[in-house]
């Protein structure tokens, strides 16, 4: 049960003992939740924990199945978006709900009043709303020709230009550099002298003790307490989230000493169907035993990268050498039999590595089945190796027989990567493998990573918590828009300068004291 | 007020009522229609069925048109399982017939006649499969969207036939009305049971189908492939081979099915040779949900379905064309009963104070519609951020 | 032979046969816009022909006769719609369906008109132009005016109605509305759209000016109902939407030449040196707008950066599912 606020001054809005189910899962369980005017509100939990089912009964998307919603203290009740719009909150979504080919302007002005649609007159108003609130962009640039930052900006201006008085921002951060982060920060604390009301959803400590005022907890479905960020610490902070002391440091083995390369990469470069140049004579070594880590903003080619290597995608240039042997050019069949493993957990967690509709064995199938001798399917023996897997992992699920659609999202990255190391791969390629987990899960897996570690496997991370990545990895390499911009030790960097390189500066030249920041 | 909320997966036995009951109701549905277009719907009804089965000659016919109905939704069933919308079995039956034809026509008269047949088998397969195959390739290397690209086909393949039946094969022993050379008389195909022998063909094949599906490498390919390619690609299998031989496939049965018709009931080529098999059998595909085993018996139904409205027409001056209305109404209340599948709805008293909701766990069965490219897994309870 | 008076002509006859393809077009290409991919257009274009067509024959009134082509057809719209909208079912089978009960549907009903031919005053309509030119005597003003100027309302109220749905897709905040839906209708939600709303109404007002594309080619063209009359226009606009990248000014080009490729067979017999040829051949000739479509659908396809239409085409929207 939350603090006993109710008593307040001027809550900007006030949740009171909303509870919503899917089936038998309670996202939320009488939940209280109320933020001042004026106020950077928090909303600190981890994956699963049901941050965004709240904020969508917010604004108007789902309906919960008990309690009550007050806006500036009226009692109000939302049937659709539209309602909860009309009432000043605006909901800035983590895959931003914009029409890509549409203009920024479109995009801004779809779902106001008025009947006939006046680009120019739009346009400038826009462009003068925006410079209000310190935000600079181009109302007339379709939506796919922007950044990630300038999609975010459309979206937040959208809601501003809307009325909104309330702005609800979910995962803000997971896509931006820490530069473009500080900028965002800087917006938001503009808006709360304006006397707007933000509610920052996050799991990232340091940005709520860093950027809030109040912050409230939520684990499992309910809401557990209510801080004022001054009075407390992250240790705190944490301990409610998970519900234990929980160590949150990740353990790193020694790296091997003696091992040999396994991973030879020279000179690599990429373009994709339509044109770009997706990586740009990209070099490095990886060892057996120890990990490198990769780290970048979505689409700087980690995806092509893991594709040029497994061989899913044929490289312009380059070469690739596993274990001394060239593999540039095999067929991804061929270069999996030799011992290298490729997962990509993407962002609708099911595209890549499994099937959906199957159950766990003939998913675990996927990669065994082409072992097998003959044109008939064997399964008999691959049952055998899921049951194990199961085992292992301490995967929850009824059988193996269950589709694995109706898994949770730990567990179904659990199959993946028992999967994966079940072929006892020399190389262990891993991308963002802790995508959307809880703390539980993520350990989980990273204790599986330094296992294959100590068993000399060489391992290539790619995630995007920076955290994670300097404490797990040995190393890190980080990409910017297909270009290697720096490979460092990870003991002996710092998070703003892995940003830096993630924006593009390259890293002789901010050993050198430059720190300019440059999009690439 | 009521919304919309996921269901668990019922058991088999109670999605196969919900099943029944929504063909059940296109059927009532049909027949108000037949009613309000000044018909009898009761006496309809039962002259369909009488002139499916009430005779031992009702019977043949009923099974002479399943037959290829049959074939070529197996065939097209395949290309379905791929996410290949291959609307193109007009085309492929077609094309199949021309081959065989061609075959017929160009060896000599003292060929026996089960050479001739396996021969003209062969020709119909690969007809079939070149038709296919020409969407297929350009889907396969250029991303072109097949289900417009297979649906031209059948027209050109029409014109193609045309050209054949009125220029090119013209017999010329027939005065008056254009005719192609029929076939060679021992490529007819004898009769087993009364039926000819095509059915042997269309269990076979049923069999076939089915353990090529379940119990192969290459079907397994081809149901990864159809789910999801990028997936496919990151398990190492070659898509763009398994998804052509796949089409392949497809259009070959179909064109088979096509070669069946000719040398079993049709013995001539010419422009209605389809009699519209290559859109039924996405019919009887799609209610079949695709599995071998109940194409062959649901082709089963609709032939009854086409072979009695031919009884009506001519008893009740009841138009044949009802046949296609009944046809249509089913589909879409079987399309319609997935919803119930998936979704219940929940009622609420008060919005926010709806009655509790019973069912435990369990997440949809997410299909949405058509392009493969909606690769549409399940992402709200995965994505974590319940 | 009057070379200049043949082509006129032929211009003429395409123009009018194009018709029932532009009307076809520019409601398929709302309905897609919605991000719904219908193929039922061949059964609502036979489904608004023939309820258009009887009507006129038993009624012999054109008011009565234009709502029934639109009701027949939007009802068919409209059970498509709530299979695809409401009941979140496969948009190409259900599409498929849609053909085959409409077909159905339109043939048994025209039956019942067999052997009739459309009533005279109704024809009266569309026999007056009301742009043409009387005592023409100048050769180019006279080409011009059997080409373009001898038409009836009908077909240039078509064109207006281009006109029209182009300023109303790109210029008022409704048509951004429903290009907003068929992109990302999640965004559109978001915006406070009813999305729902949005595409019942379009799915079902695309529906109706495929009814009324099927209305012309009993009603005016032929004058007569026979089973299956449309002869697979229906197809034919799937592909033109494409073709003109879902904007409907560039529909009346796209309807001319589809419209000008199918009869330019015909025209050619008048030639009998051309004809003899295999590549003029009446029969062969027949092809040359599928295999136009193929062409064009290969090339938009191939194109690499191309927008290959409204990104949210044949997906089912549901919003609980975000």
């Amino acid at each position: 049960m939350s603090e006993n606020i109710s008593s307040s001054p001027n809550p900007a809005f006030s949740m009171q003992g909303i509870s919503k189910s899917f089936g038998s899962v309670r996202a939320n369980d009488n939940i209280h939740f109320q933020v001042r005017k004026g106020e950077i509100h928090a909303l600190l939990g981890e994956n699963g924990s049901g941050k965004s089912t709240l904020m969508n009964i917010l604004s108007g998307i789902y309906k919960p199945d008990a309690g009550t919603i007050e806006v500036d203290g009226s009692l109000r009740v939302f049937h659709a978006p539209k309602d909860s719009i009309a009432c000043g909150i605006g909901m800035v979504y983590q895959h931003f709900m914009l029409a890509e080919p549409l203009t920024a302007a479109e995009n801004i002005a779809a779902g106001s009043s008025g009947i006939i649609l006046n680009r120019k007159k739009e346009s400038a108003s826009i462009r003068a709303f925006s410079e209000k609130y310190g935000m600079e962009i181009d109302p007339d640039k379709p939506v796919v020709q922007m950044s990630v930052s300038e999609k975010q900006t459309v979206a937040i201006l959208k809601m501003l230009y809307h009325g909104a008085r309330i702005l609800v921002l979910d995962e803000p951060t997971a896509v931006l550099t820490p530069q473009e982060i500080k900028k965002l920060f800087n917006v938001l604390r503009k808006m709360r002298e304006n006397g707007c009301s933000v509610v920052f959803i996050s799991h990232k400590l340091n940005e709520v003790m860093e950027l809030c005022d109040r912050v409230t907890v939520l684990r499992k479905g309910q809401s557990i307490k209510t801080y004022v960020v001054e009075d407390t610490c992250s240790y705190e902070l944490v301990e409610k989230m998970v519900g234990r002391k929980v160590d949150l440091s990740i353990d790193r083995p020694v790296p091997c000493p003696d091992c040999k390369d396994c991973l030879v990469v020279e000179n690599l470069s990429l373009k994709n169907d339509e044109g770009f140049q997706k990586l740009s004579d990209i070099s490095f070594t990886l060892r057996h035993g120890e990990i490198l880590g990769v780290a970048g903003l979505a689409g700087s080619g980690q995806k092509e990268l893991c594709e040029t290597i497994a061989g899913i995608m044929p490289a312009e240039k380059g070469r690739i050498f596993f274990d001394g042997t060239n593999i540039f050019g095999k067929s991804p069949r061929e270069i999996i039999r030799m011992g290298v493993s490729m997962s990509f957990i993407p962002e609708d967690r099911l595209g890549m590595g499994l099937v959906a509709s199957m159950d766990i064995a003939d998913n675990i199938l996927l990669k065994d089945y082409s072992f097998q001798k003959g044109p008939f399917l064997k399964t008999a023996a691959v049952r055998v190796k899921a049951e194990r897997i199961v085992k292992e992992l301490e995967i929850n699920t009824p059988g193996i027989f269950h589709p694995v659609r109706k898994l949770s999202g730990g567990n179904i990255q659990k199959v993946i990567l028992g999967r994966e190391i079940n072929l006892k791969p020399k190389l262990l390629i891993t991308a963002y493998a802790v995508r959307g987990l809880d703390i539980n899960s993520s350990y989980t897996i990273y204790n599986l990573l330094n296992a294959q570690k100590v068993k000399d496997v060489a391992v290539l991370y790619i995630g995007e918590d920076l955290d994670v990545l300097l404490e797990l990895c040995d190393r890190i390499m980080v990409m910017c828009a297909g270009k290697v911009t720096g490979i460092v030790d990870a003991r002996a960097i710092t998070k703003e300068e892995i940003g830096q390189m993630m924006s593009g500066t390259k890293l002789k030249d901010i050993k050198g004291g430059a720190g300019n920041v440059s999009n690439c | 007020m009521f919304r919309i909320a996921k269901k668990d997966e019922l058991p088999k036995w109670k999605s196969l009522i919900v099943r029944l009951t929504s063909i059940l109701f296109g059927i009532v549905l049909a027949g108000i229609l037949i009613a309000v277009l000044g018909y009898n719907p009761m006496a309809t009804f039962s002259a369909l069925v009488i002139g499916a089965f009430g005779s031992v000659n009702a019977l043949t016919n009923t099974f002479t048109i399943a037959i290829p109905l049959a074939i070529t939704a197996l065939g097209l069933a395949i290309a379905f399982r791929m996410k290949f919308w291959n609307i193109g079995g007009e085309g492929q039956i077609i094309m199949g017939c021309v081959f065989a034809t061609f075959v017929s026509h160009n060896m000599p008269e003292t060929t026996p006649g089960i050479i001739l047949i396996l021969l003209m088998g062969a020709a119909g397969f690969l007809g079939g499969a070149i038709w296919a195959l020409i969407p297929g390739i350009f889907r396969v290397f250029s991303r072109t969207n097949e289900t417009l690209f297979t649906l031209m086909m059948n027209y050109i393949a029409l014109s193609i036939v045309q050209f054949l039946h009125y220029v090119l094969w013209r017999d010329p022993a027939s005065k008056g009305f254009p005719k192609i050379k029929a076939i060679q008389l021992q490529a007819h195909l004898p009769v087993l049971f009364g039926v000819h022998i095509g059915w042997i063909v269309a269990l076979v094949l049923a069999v076939m189908v089915f353990f090529l599906i379940r119990k192969t490498k290459l079907g397994y390919e081809i149901r990864v492939v159809g789910e999801s390619e990028p997936t496919a690609n990151y398990a190492g299998i070659n898509v763009k081979k398994v998804m052509l031989t796949g089409v392949a496939l497809s259009g070959g049965i179909v064109g088979l099915a096509g070669m069946i018709k000719l040398t079993g009931s049709v013995y001539t080529l010419s422009p209605a040779i389809t009699g519209n098999a290559g859109f039924t059998a996405i019919v009887i595909a799609w209610l079949s949900g695709l599995s071998a085993p109940v194409i062959a018996l649901v082709s089963i139904l609709i032939a009854a379905l086409e072979q009695g409205s031919q009884i009506i027409q001519i008893k009740l001056q009841v138009p044949s064309a009802v046949a296609a209305i009944i046809q249509g109404l089913i589909l879409m209340s079987a399309l319609g009963s997935e919803f119930f599948l998936r979704y219940r709805i929940v009622y609420a008293k008060q919005p926010g104070k709806p009655r509790a909701i019973k069912r435990t766990a369990g997440k949809p069965d997410n299909e949405s519609g058509g392009k493969p490219e909606s690769a549409e897994a399940d992402r709200s309870a995965l994505k974590g951020d319940a | 032979m009057d070379l200049k008076f043949i082509i006129a002509t032929f211009l003429a006859s395409a123009i009018a046969y194009s018709v029932s393809l532009l009307l076809g077009t520019l409601g398929e290409l709302l309905t897609e816009r919605a991000g719904h991919l219908n193929l039922g257009v061949e059964g609502m274009m036979l489904m608004g022909g023939s309820c258009g067509y009887v009507t006129a024959v038993r009624t012999q009134n054109l008011g009565l006769t234009l709502l029934a082509a639109v009701l027949g057809a939007g009802v068919g719209a409209l059970m498509y719609a709530i299979l695809t909208v409401t009941l979140r079912a496969n948009q190409n089978v259900s599409g498929l369906a849609l053909t085959t009960f409409g077909a159905g549907l339109a043939n048994t009903l025209g039956s019942t008109a067999a052997n009739t031919n459309t009533p005279a005053n109704i024809t009266a309509y569309f026999t007056y132009h009301p742009f043409e030119l009387k005592n023409v005597t100048n050769p180019f003003l006279s080409f011009i005016n059997t080409a373009f100027l001898s038409h009836d309302i009908f077909i240039y109220a078509s064109l207006l109605l281009a006109v029209i749905l182009t300023v109303f897709l790109f210029r008022t905040k409704e048509g951004l509305a429903l290009r907003m839906v068929g992109e990302n209708p999640a965004a559109a939600d978001a915006s406070g759209l009813m999305v729902t709303r949005i595409k019942y109404m379009y799915i079902v007002l695309g529906g109706m000016l495929c009814g009324l594309a099927g209305l012309y080619i009993p009603l005016v063209l032929q004058r007569t109902w026979h089973a299956d009359i449309t002869a697979g226009k229906g197809w034919i606009v799937v592909a033109l939407v494409i073709f003109v990248r879902w904007h409907p000014i560039k529909a009346i080009g796209g309807a001319f030449i589809f419209g000008a490729l199918s009869i330019i067979g015909l025209s050619i017999q008048q030639f009998p040196q051309l004809s003899s040829m295999i590549f003029f051949n009446q029969y062969i000739m027949v092809m040359y707008p599928y295999i136009l479509t193929v062409i064009v659908l290969v090339i938009t396809y191939a194109r690499k950066k191309a927008w290959r239409g409204p990104s949210a085409i044949g997906n089912s929207y549901f919003r609980e599912e975000r």
